[in-house]
């Protein structure tokens, strides 16, 4: 087995993107959840199966919408191109705007679930007590929702870190720009050298478990808040 | 003149109309009493800016009109709820800085120290929340709110989830933060006993309106308000101050608007304040002071004031012994005695039925 045929780009490509849109995903999906959590609105169920969707739908599907739309000729590929001179299609920005769709789901739900059980009564009583709206999310909402945003993070990470359909769809195979593992994995299986492939997957498979196990034994030792 | 709370507040729900105009004074204790979803506590979120529904002003500053509305964590309120809704992340010395922190330092008139001091928090800074029991929590709570300095403190039903005697406890905590710190608060209860402790001006609601508002001894003995304030409490409530102690008959002398009265003897030393609540039923009325003996101590002069409603079996007697005083008899010895309104008839009290320290008079 040759170790140094194995090409470490495609790791750090794939850590980049997952970290990327993590921090993007933490980031919108806090005001979503937040929102989804206690508004009234009537379309927040059509906004919430939207969230939802990416659970459901095949990668490819995802993946060929998105194709089109950061296209040189897609809504967004398109003013996108105009403005920087190329399309989103088959470049790193495409792939962290593809897989921050591709994970919301997995980073909105547990903040969602979480800010419900939590309620709006924290953020009243810390108003009543002088403390604007977002002095009041960071100094008792976010201390109580640790759990959530653990999960959130490490769930949004890891999908990322294993998506596969939909970057071959938007991201195509460049190396060093939008060649990931599972698609060196892919790749390698394809030209039979099993043994690159069984690094990466054996790899991407003790991590996986590793972060999982990480968060499912500090969940138990953060206290939950309900109010 | 006394510094006034004014407020109007008016919101609709779908099944519920909230429509309160009250002018009450911006000091000592105002209780608002009156059954579950009588809007007691959508009164005291609208005073918070929890709600925005109309106007309200406090000694003469406008919180809230068509044109202006502080946002709840500008307000000078302090609130403190049945569940005292402690951060459970901060330990106690941080949820009681936690509003003292957010408060302009010019604005400071409370200060760690002295909270403490006075609701008896030394042992528990450094606690976790969760390891209080319920009273503490009530007392941390309390402080929490008096630290932002409130010019108004809001409290919604603080003791409903504590048994009595951690009820007990509290009282006179709350009775000392009125005294010594000299803020207004505004007291949301159902229990008459928490009332008839705390209370200086009473406020009846019921369906989303004010029924009644005013000094305790008129609202209480009003005879229109019997449904209000139920049966069972009907009466009067007097503020008296303690003559002496009878060691020998265990008899504590009272002295009520110049008339004197006597109840089980007491620990409150003479010149102090004591409140008494007389139930209506045992109040009974004689046209002559009684000749001879009797074995009843107490025995007020007064004026008939207002004959209630003459249906069914008795009817309630509104006298004026310079405060207002209510007697339930029956129908057969009005006709007896053949009252007429303001005239002088003795009334004699056979129970004096709740005795609470009032360190206030």
């Amino acid at each position: 087995m040759n170790l140094n045929s194995l090409d470490l780009g495609p790791v750090w490509l794939t850590l980049q993107l997952a970290a990327v849109t993590v921090v993007i995903l933490i980031t919108i999906g806090t005001p979503l959840a937040w929102w989804l959590a206690h508004s009234r609105a009537k379309f927040k169920v059509a906004v919430e199966a939207v969230v939802a969707l990416p659970l459901v739908l095949p990668p490819t599907v995802l993946g060929f919408y998105l194709l089109i739309l950061l296209g040189p000729n897609g809504w967004i590929g398109g003013p996108v191109q105009a403005l920087t001179g190329s399309p989103l299609s088959f470049t790193f920005s495409g792939l962290v705007f593809a897989s921050t769709l591709y994970s919301l789901p997995f980073v909105v739900q547990p903040l969602q679930s979480n800010f419900e059980s939590l309620g709006k009564i924290p953020l009243e009583t810390a108003a009543s007590l002088g403390a604007s709206r977002w002095d009041a999310f960071f100094s008792v909402i976010f201390p109580q929702c640790r759990r959530g945003y653990l999960t959130a993070t490490v769930l949004g990470f890891a999908h990322t870190l294993g998506e596969f359909g939909v970057v071959l769809m938007v991201g195509g195979n460049i190396p060093g720009k939008t060649k990931v593992i599972s698609i060196e994995i892919y790749d390698r299986v394809e030209v039979m050298e099993f043994a690159q492939a069984h690094i990466l997957s054996a790899g991407l498979l003790a991590f996986s478990f590793l972060v999982l196990l990480m968060v499912y034994s500090f969940n138990k030792k953060l206290p939950v808040h309900v109010s | 003149m006394t510094e006034l709370l004014k407020a109007k507040f008016s919101i609709e729900y779908p099944d519920f109309n909230f429509d309160v105009d009250l002018k009450i004074p911006a000091s000592g204790i105002t209780v608002v009493f009156g059954p579950s979803g009588s809007g007691k506590t959508t009164l005291l979120r609208c005073l918070a800016g929890l709600e925005k529904s109309g106007k309200m002003e406090l000694a003469e500053q406008v919180w809230e009109d068509e044109n202006i509305f502080i946002p709840v964590n500008r307000r000078a309120i302090g609130m403190v709820f049945q569940d005292s809704r402690l951060f459970p992340h901060l330990k106690v010395r941080d949820n009681l800085v936690y509003g003292y922190k957010r408060t302009p330092e010019g604005s400071r008139r409370l200060h760690l120290d002295e909270i403490v001091q006075v609701l008896s928090l030394e042992n528990l800074l450094e606690r976790e929340v969760h390891k209080l029991s319920g009273g503490e929590k009530q007392r941390v709570a309390l402080g929490r709110a008096l630290l932002t300095s409130p010019k108004l403190l809001l409290m919604d039903e603080p003791l409903a989830a504590l048994d009595a005697k951690r009820k007990a406890e509290i009282i006179p905590f709350i009775k000392k933060v009125k005294r010594d710190l000299s803020i207004p608060i505004i007291y949301v209860t159902h229990s008459m006993s928490e009332v008839l402790q705390l209370v200086d001006t009473m406020v009846i609601l019921k369906n989303g309106k004010v029924v009644k508002c005013g000094p305790v001894e008129k609202v209480f003995s009003d005879l229109q308000l019997r449904d209000a304030i139920g049966d069972e409490n009907s009466g009067a409530v007097l503020d008296t101050t303690v003559l002496e102690h009878d060691t020998e008959f265990g008899i504590t002398r009272l002295d009520f608007m110049g008339q004197e009265l006597s109840v089980p003897l007491q620990k409150i030393p003479p010149g102090k304040g004591l409140r008494v609540h007389i139930h209506s039923k045992d109040v009974s009325l004689a046209t002559e002071p009684p000749q001879g003996l009797t074995s009843v101590l107490n025995i007020l002069e007064t004026k008939v004031q207002k004959i209630g409603e003459k249906t069914g079996y008795s009817v309630d007697i509104e006298l004026d012994a310079g405060r207002p005083l209510l007697a339930t008899i029956t129908r057969k010895s009005l006709s007896n005695l053949n009252l007429q309104p303001s005239q002088t008839i003795y009334a004699m009290i056979k129970a004096i039925r709740m005795v609470h320290a009032n360190e206030n008079v």
